[in-house]
């Protein structure tokens, strides 16, 4: 067996297995279905192949190789279209929807760990072609460990305190803390929040946590993610007891309602910790310098 | 294509009709009648009720 097969076979293997291992996340993230894990799988090995030959081609001197890494760009990006249509398309089924920005970010994730497959295929490959089998598997599980730790991402507690806040009536409007929710028309619908409801309070640590929980989008993930790990006291005709995040204009602080249907509080305020930060949400007036100059 | 309207009142359910115009009412003879009619409204509609301050219920689809 000749060096270019190896070298192939191995990014092939190891892209393949990075795509698979990317994907196994807890039970909110999509996908956790058979059929999708299924498809993302095809396509990584698809990803995993180009990146694979590349270097065994260029090094045989077959430059126009190189167009097939232009093919796979548009491959990935209709990876992106792809989900991005089916999510929207699934979205009106939701009782709590995700929202266009978490969607976005879902689709984006999905196009980028395709190229991530590439580069990890390419790496393996090239370095077992140099270097030999063993080398390239080292190198290939190495890149897979370092780029699993980096797609990891913020979450929701490391830019914001999360914990349990108080909510009241005073007539129709509903106040979590200081923070004004919504106007609550019945009578009989206040029962059910005062029997039910459960209060969030999220304090930012910083002007970027302030600016990113001022994303609606980012609001909407909290509540979509809340709702969907302890259920939701609602139906398609009761959107009075839609989840909400509001904003305290002067500080940031996010107030959240919501009627689960685990009442649990502390599963609650796990949920909310772990909602992962939206990349287009994430904002950082703090990086720069009328952002810092303000901040004081 | 699906079209459906947000941020739009619906209607409104009021015991006095007068303070309403340019939606469509529900006259209520009580305070009672007005809720449920209003809580019928909404399921129907799938839309919210909000209370105006002055005895009038509005319907919103948000």
């Amino acid at each position: 067996m000749s060096n270019v097969f190896w070298g192939i076979a191995t990014g092939i293997t190891v892209g393949t297995l990075a795509r698979y291992l990317m994907m196994r996340r807890d039970v909110r993230q999509y996908p956790s279905y058979p059929h999708a894990v299924v498809n993302h799988l095809s396509l990584g090995f698809l990803a995993a192949t180009l990146g694979a030959v590349a270097i065994p081609a260029l090094a045989a001197e077959e430059y126009t190789a190189v167009t097939f890494l232009a093919l796979a760009a548009t491959q990935f990006r209709e990876v992106r279209s792809m989900e991005r249509q089916m999510l929207v398309a699934l979205e009106a089924s939701k009782l709590v929807p995700r929202g266009k920005d978490f969607i976005e970010g879902i689709a984006r994730t999905f196009e980028a760990r395709n190229y991530l497959v590439l580069f990890i295929a390419m790496l393996t490959s090239g370095i077992t072609f140099w270097l030999g089998f063993l080398p390239g598997i080292i190198a290939g599980i190495t890149a897979v460990a370092v780029v699993r730790k980096l797609i990891g991402g913020k979450v929701i507690m490391d830019i914001a305190k999360v914990r349990a806040g108080e909510f009241r009536f005073e007539e129709y409007n509903l106040f979590v803390e200081d923070i004004h929710i919504m106007n609550v028309g019945l009578e009989r619908t206040r029962k059910i929040y005062e029997e039910r409801a459960k209060a969030v309070v999220l304090e930012p640590f910083n002007d970027n946590g302030r600016e990113i929980l001022a994303n609606v989008g980012q609001r909407q993930a909290i509540a979509h993610d809340a709702a969907s790990l302890l259920g939701i006291y609602r139906d398609v005709d009761t959107a009075e007891f839609t989840p909400l995040l509001r904003r305290n204009k002067d500080t940031g602080r996010i107030g959240m309602i919501i009627l689960p249907l685990e009442p649990d509080i502390e599963c609650l305020l796990q949920a909310v910790q772990h909602v992962p930060v939206l990349e287009s949400a994430i904002a950082k007036p703090l990086a720069s310098r009328a952002g810092r100059c303000a901040a004081d | 294509m699906n079209v459906s309207v947000r941020k739009v009142i619906m209607a409104a359910v009021a015991i006095d009709g007068k303070k309403v115009s340019g939606v469509p009412v529900f006259s209520a003879q009580n305070e009672e009648e007005q809720a449920n009619i209003a809580t019928i409204l909404s399921r129907v509609l799938e839309a919210v009720v909000h209370d105006m301050g002055n005895g009038v219920y509005i319907v919103v689809r948000h």
